[in-house]
Order: C-alpha cells, then structure tokens, then sequence
C-alpha cells in the first residue's frame, strides 16, 4: 500500500466547534511526519480521527486501507495511539494492564517481559499504576501500545514529562516502529528533537493542514506531491 | 449523516420563513379552537349525566350505579390518552428509523412526538385523577393498571427529554436517544402485564363503546372528543416539528459559518509556527474560505 | 470500595427505613422483600455509577473503543462486573433483612433463582444506561431518572417473588421468577446489542 493515510476535507466537530475544517492529507506507507502547530490547531483531533476514535462530519479519511466511518473496528485494531492520558487502570499493576489490554484486543502470546525491558520498566511490572510517577505511567502506556505492534503510530506529544532516558526510549521506539516497516505520526512541540527523526513535516493550524514538506531521508521518493499541502478549494 | 432538506409544506412567503405558521397550521388551529368549543359544549351541556340506576326492587331505592356528572370528564380523559399512545407510538417508530435509516427527519419527528406526548400524558393523569376521585374515593389508586402504565410511561419518556437535552452534537443525541425511546417503548407491555398480574384487577371501565346502553349522544361525543383531539394533536405536531426543523437547518448553516471562521483564524498563529519550524519552503497563503 | 462504600449504604437504608416505619417486627416482616429490592436498586445506582467513572479517569474508555474487541464483549464485561457486585451487596443485605426485620427463608431456591434473575435485567439494563449517560462527558446524575422507571417491572417482580420465598405473601413466586428471567434474557440482549450505539461514536 503507497499511502499508509489518506485524507479527503476532513471535517470533524467537537461538540459543534469545528476542530478539523476540511483537512486534507497524504502519509506515504514507512514515513515519519512531524505534525506541528500552535495549541489548538487540531493536532491530537487529527490523531483521533485517524485513529477512528473521533467521526467524520464531512470527508473522507482511508487508514492503512480501511475507511475510518465504515470500518471502524479495523481501524481501531490496527494503529496504535499514545495520546497525554495514560489510558491504563489505575488499581492494576502494569502486568495486569498489560495483561488486560492484550487479551482484550485478542492477541495471544505476548512477550510481556521484552514488552517491559524495552521500555525500561520490568521491575516496576508488579507495581500498581497509581503509585508510579508521569514518566514511569508514559513509559508503561508505551509498552501496552508497543506490544500491539501497530502498522501505524499515532504519538501525541510522546515526549511530554518524560525524563532524558524515557526521551532517549522514545526515539528509539520510533526507529523501531520504522524499520518494522510501519508509519508513524507524531504530534509535537519538540520540533529540535522530532525534525531529525521525520521524513515528512505536516503544519496544521485552524483545523487545516497549512504546509507539507519533505525533510530528511531522501531515501523517500522525492517527487513527493504536495497532496497534503495547502487546501485547494 | 446526510439528509434531504426537504421544506416542511408550505404555502407561506418567503417573508414568513422563520415562523412555523402556514395555511395548513391555520386551518388545523382553527378546527381545533372550533372543535373544542363544540366538545366542551356537548360534553359538559348537551349530554346527560350517567344517571344508570339499579333496580332492587320491592319497595328499595333504586341503586345509583352510574357516575353521575363525573362521566363528563371522560369525553375529554378518553380522548387525551389515546392521542398519548398515539404520540409515543410515534416516537418508538421515530426511533427504529433513525437506528435503522440513520434519519434526522424521523429523529426530529420522534422528539417532537415525545415532548406532545409528554404534554396529553400529564393532562391524561390529570383529568384521570379528577374523575376519580367522585369514582373511586381517592385521587390515586395504586394497582389500578392503566394508571400505573400511564405514570411509568410519563416519567420514561420525561427522562427522555431530559437525556436529550444533554447532548448537543446532534447524531450523536440522535442515536442514543432512540436506544432510550425505544427501551423505553418495549417497557410498556411489560409493565403493563406485570401490574395486571400484581393486581388482577382493574378499577377502570371496561371499554365504553362496546357498552351498547351508550345513547347516540355519548356515542357521539365520545368519537368527536376523538376526532377534536387527533386535529390537536396534529396542529401541535406540525409546528413543533418545524421548530425542531429549523434549529437543525440553522446548525446546518452555523456550521459553515463556523468552519469557515475556522479556517480563517490563524494567519498570525500559523505565522508563528512555521518561523519555529526552521522551513525553507514557505507556508502557503492562507486558505480561502471557500469549501469545495 | 464495594466493601466499604456501597454495602454500608444499602445497610444504612435498610436501618433507615426500621427507623422511618416505626413499625412493629409483623409489619417490618412483610416489608422486607418490598425494603430489600429498593435498597438493591439504590445500591446497583450507584454501582453503576463507579463502574463507568472508572474508565473516564484515565481515558480507559477510549482505550476500550481503541482496542477494537466487539462492542457486547465489552457489555458482558461491564454487566457481569456489576452483577457481581449486585450479588454480594443482596447477600449481606439478606443477612440484614434476617437481622433486622426477622424474615425466613421458607423457599431459599426459589429466593436465589429470583435474586439471580433480578441481578441480571439491572446490571444488563444498568450497564446500557451507564454507558449511555456518561459517553460524552454527560453528567451521569441522569442515570437514575432513566434507569429507575424502566426497572419498575423488576421491582414488582422481585419483590413479589421474594414475597412468597420468605413467607410473607400468598403468591406464586415461581411466574414472577419467569418474568424476572424473561426480563434479564430481554435486557441483555438490549444491552449487548446497543452497546455498539455508544461505542462506535465519542
């Protein structure tokens, strides 16, 4: 598949306001695009809706080739989101979250123990999550999605309260998720330390993508269309 | 969810198109003012009282049995529950379509439907608590099965309204408030059965127009109770959609608006972010507001 | 937190209730399956209540949407979750009935059967209206005034049946059992099915 995301004038609406209005872009299949743009530009609903997790009011969006309104559930199941929240439960330790989430998206034999060292967190396995500090909780929320092995990683500011080492974790992780031949997207203010890692930089302000340029690895065809680049009517 | 914006029927001018009035609420209005009229007069003047009395002969008074000027109540009571049932039936269908068609015409119909129906199920408790209380000797009877369906109905669907106001993002409160309707609609056989069987009994009348010691008169006016308070029903049906109707067309065009204003917000911010990000290429200009 | 939050509050109801009535141990008697069902109920509110905040704290809500599993797998989750809870909330509150207003147990299966039954239509219905009131940030004070007049029939039943079980009312509590049952088949069913509503969209 050429195209890892595809979206058409995206419209989405949270509670009326229009978050997204009218975004259009295009993800090659293996690239790392840097989403940057101030607060509240739509950066983590661009996330979300990639994600399947927020609908479209108007538009189109194909994700890894499955149509975010019609298949939902495939699209849920085949990316991985790593949003501010921590989306684990707070009474389970970090083996039982693991545990839990795994199960419940139907994967089997799941290395836990790899899952963890990755992450730098296999002693803390048995700890409840409510007793680990933001970086540790970040790093264990890493692990759960890592574990899935999605074929698209959507970051929402992956860095944020993380310490050097789980920064370090972080870009790696990234490069990982590259090699496996998967894409990635991450949404972030940290532009001196996401800019080296992308292929591709994505600029959303107003609910619109503004600019799309290729940076970095020439190894992606350079002809790169600016499909994502400022909307045309 | 795309719908057919399909005008409500109207024969009004263009100057008229933020009212819900049209020749067709007129004419309903108008039978409906006159209908009543003719109703309260039959009932409460032309009719007579349920003076039915029961022979025991010898030399004993005969028995009072019938209920005297309570009766005249009922051509008012009968009428307001069945347009109840006729409002909430309503609103169950409205609900499986827009489950099933994903249909904002019939998620605006159940609503309205709702909020009517909510209106004659108070007034049915009401003018049935009136009656009763000559009847029955109290103003409420517990176990009585039509009474108890009727006040489970009326709190369901008051929850109703109440959960639809909590939503704004409007398929959404759609979707969930025809899961609520509908529960709320299967619930009405159910509790029904269950009080019939709590009870076995029923204080209400058996059904009066099988009673064939009706005289044309009552007969009458009980069909024309009916017949004035399907046309009420109706009128207020009409126009309550049509509020429904233009709220959803003005957040139709709020959206535009709002999208637009949107995208038209961030000149000076998108500025900003691409001078942090240290491209070469420039940002494009800023986008027109115009969607395709 | 069911230990110590909720089963105190259905024990406190069931004490309120002996002080409210002022009423002699032969009238409390014939109360109790009516005082047991409604202390239920208050107590499944609000362990419906906890069982959804759980998944707003840490956005595991969106994690549960996220993960794809089929939305009744995340119904029957939920609704076992609280029927659990619901069954030992009845269990003490059955020794308090016993305790406090000195009911017998004369038909102990056909009490269980009903209780069972019971359990199942409110946390199936409980859980749909959970998640229904709570989905986009909606206060979930809602959920009483929606939950409450549909589990009518519940409570009629229920109470009827427990009426016969402890001895307190000449009735065939074995119909009403098969309507309780008949309604917990219906709810989740409802439930299971209707779950999708709420997860597909926010």
């Amino acid at each position: 598949m050429e195209y890892a995301v595809e979206v058409h004038d995206a419209v989405v609406l949270l509670d009326r306001f229009p978050a997204l209005a009218g975004l259009s872009l295009r993800l090659r299949t293996g690239s790392v695009t840097l989403v940057q743009g101030p607060n509240g530009a739509g950066k983590t609903t661009l996330l979300r809706m990639l994600a399947g997790l927020a609908p479209l009011e108007r538009g189109s969006a194909i994700v890894l080739g499955n149509d975010v309104v019609t298949q939902q559930r495939q699209v849920r199941a085949s990316v991985g989101l790593l949003s501010p929240q921590t989306m684990l439960y707070d009474d389970l330790t970090i083996a039982e979250n693991l545990s839990f989430w795994t199960t419940l998206a139907g994967y089997g034999d799941v290395d836990m123990g790899a899952a963890l060292e990755r992450v730098s967190m296999a002693p803390f396995a048995d700890q409840q999550v409510v007793t680990l500090s933001t970086g540790q909780r970040r790093r264990a929320a890493i692990a759960v999605v890592a574990i899935r092995r999605p074929r698209l990683w959507l970051l929402d500011e992956p860095h944020a309260g993380l310490d050097q080492a789980g920064r370090d974790i972080v870009d790696g992780l990234i490069a990982d998720a590259v090699a496996a031949g998967a894409t990635v997207v991450v949404a972030s203010h940290e532009l001196d330390r996401v800019r080296p890692l992308a292929t591709h930089v994505a600029t959303v302000a107003g609910g619109v993508v503004h600019a799309f340029e290729t940076v970095g690895d020439p190894g992606l065809t350079a002809d790169d269309d600016a499909a994502g680049g400022a909307d045309s009517a | 969810m795309s719908t057919t914006l399909t005008r409500p029927s109207s024969t009004a001018s263009e100057a008229d198109v933020a009212s819900t009035g049209s020749k067709l609420t007129r004419v309903l209005g108008i039978a409906s003012l006159v209908g009543l009229a003719v109703l309260l007069l039959l009932a409460f003047v032309f009719t007579e009282p349920d003076q039915r009395v029961f022979d025991r002969g010898l030399d004993l008074d005969p028995l009072l049995t019938g209920q005297g000027d309570a009766v005249r109540l009922l051509y008012v009571h009968f009428p307001v529950a069945m347009v109840t049932y006729t409002a909430f039936s309503l609103n169950a269908i409205g609900s499986i379509a827009v489950l099933w068609k994903k249909s904002m015409w019939w998620d605006n119909t159940a609503a309205a439907a709702a909020e009517v129906g909510v209106l004659f199920c108070g007034l049915t408790l009401a003018t049935g608590s009136i009656w009763g209380r000559p009847i029955w000797n109290t103003w409420w009877k517990w176990g009585d099965v039509r009474l108890m369906t009727t006040t489970i109905l009326f709190l369901i669907f008051v929850g109703y309204l109440a959960y639809r106001r909590t939503m704004t993002d409007s398929q959404v409160r759609a979707k969930r408030s025809a899961v609520v309707g509908l529960i709320g609609a299967i619930n009405i056989p159910i509790v029904y059965k269950s009080v019939d069987w709590w009870q076995n009994r029923t204080l209400h009348q058996q059904s009066t127009l099988r009673d064939r010691a009706i005289e044309d008169l009552t007969l009458f006016s009980m069909i024309f109770g009916m017949v004035v308070f399907l046309v009420i029903f109706a009128w207020l049906m009409v126009h309550r959609f049509r509020i429904g109707w233009l709220e959803h067309q003005i957040e139709t065009v709020g959206l535009e608006a709002a999208i637009a204003e949107r995208r038209a917000q961030t000149s000076a911010a998108v500025e900003d972010a691409v001078t942090d990000s240290r491209a070469s290429a420039g940002s494009g200009p800023p986008p027109k507001t115009g969607m395709n | 937190m069911v230990a110590t939050q909720i089963l105190p509050f259905a024990m406190v109801i069931l004490i309120l209730f002996g002080l409210a009535l002022d009423a002699d141990s032969r009238t409390l008697r014939d109360l109790a399956p009516g005082l047991f069902w409604v202390a239920t109920l208050f107590a499944s509110v609000l362990a419906i209540q906890r069982s959804v905040a759980v998944e707003t704290v840490s956005s595991t809500f969106e994690a549960l949407r996220l993960s794809g599993a089929p939305a009744w797998k995340l119904f029957a989750g939920k609704a076992l979750a609280v029927a659990l809870q619901l069954l030992a909330i009845e269990a003490v509150l059955a020794l308090g009935i016993i305790v406090l207003y000195r009911s017998s147990f004369e038909d102990p299966v056909l009490v269980v059967t009903a209780a069972l039954a019971a359990t199942v239509a409110i946390a199936s219905a409980g859980s749909l209206y959970g998640v229904l009131a709570v989905g986009m940030g909606v206060r979930d004070t809602i959920l009483p005034m929606l939950l409450l007049p549909i589990m009518m029939p519940v409570l009629v039943g229920a109470t009827r049946a427990f009426g016969d079980g402890l001895g307190t009312a000449a009735l065939d509590g074995w119909t009403w059992t098969g309507l309780l049952a008949l309604l917990a088949v219906i709810y989740a069913t409802v439930g299971a099915l209707a779950y999708a509503v709420v997860i597909e969209d926010t």
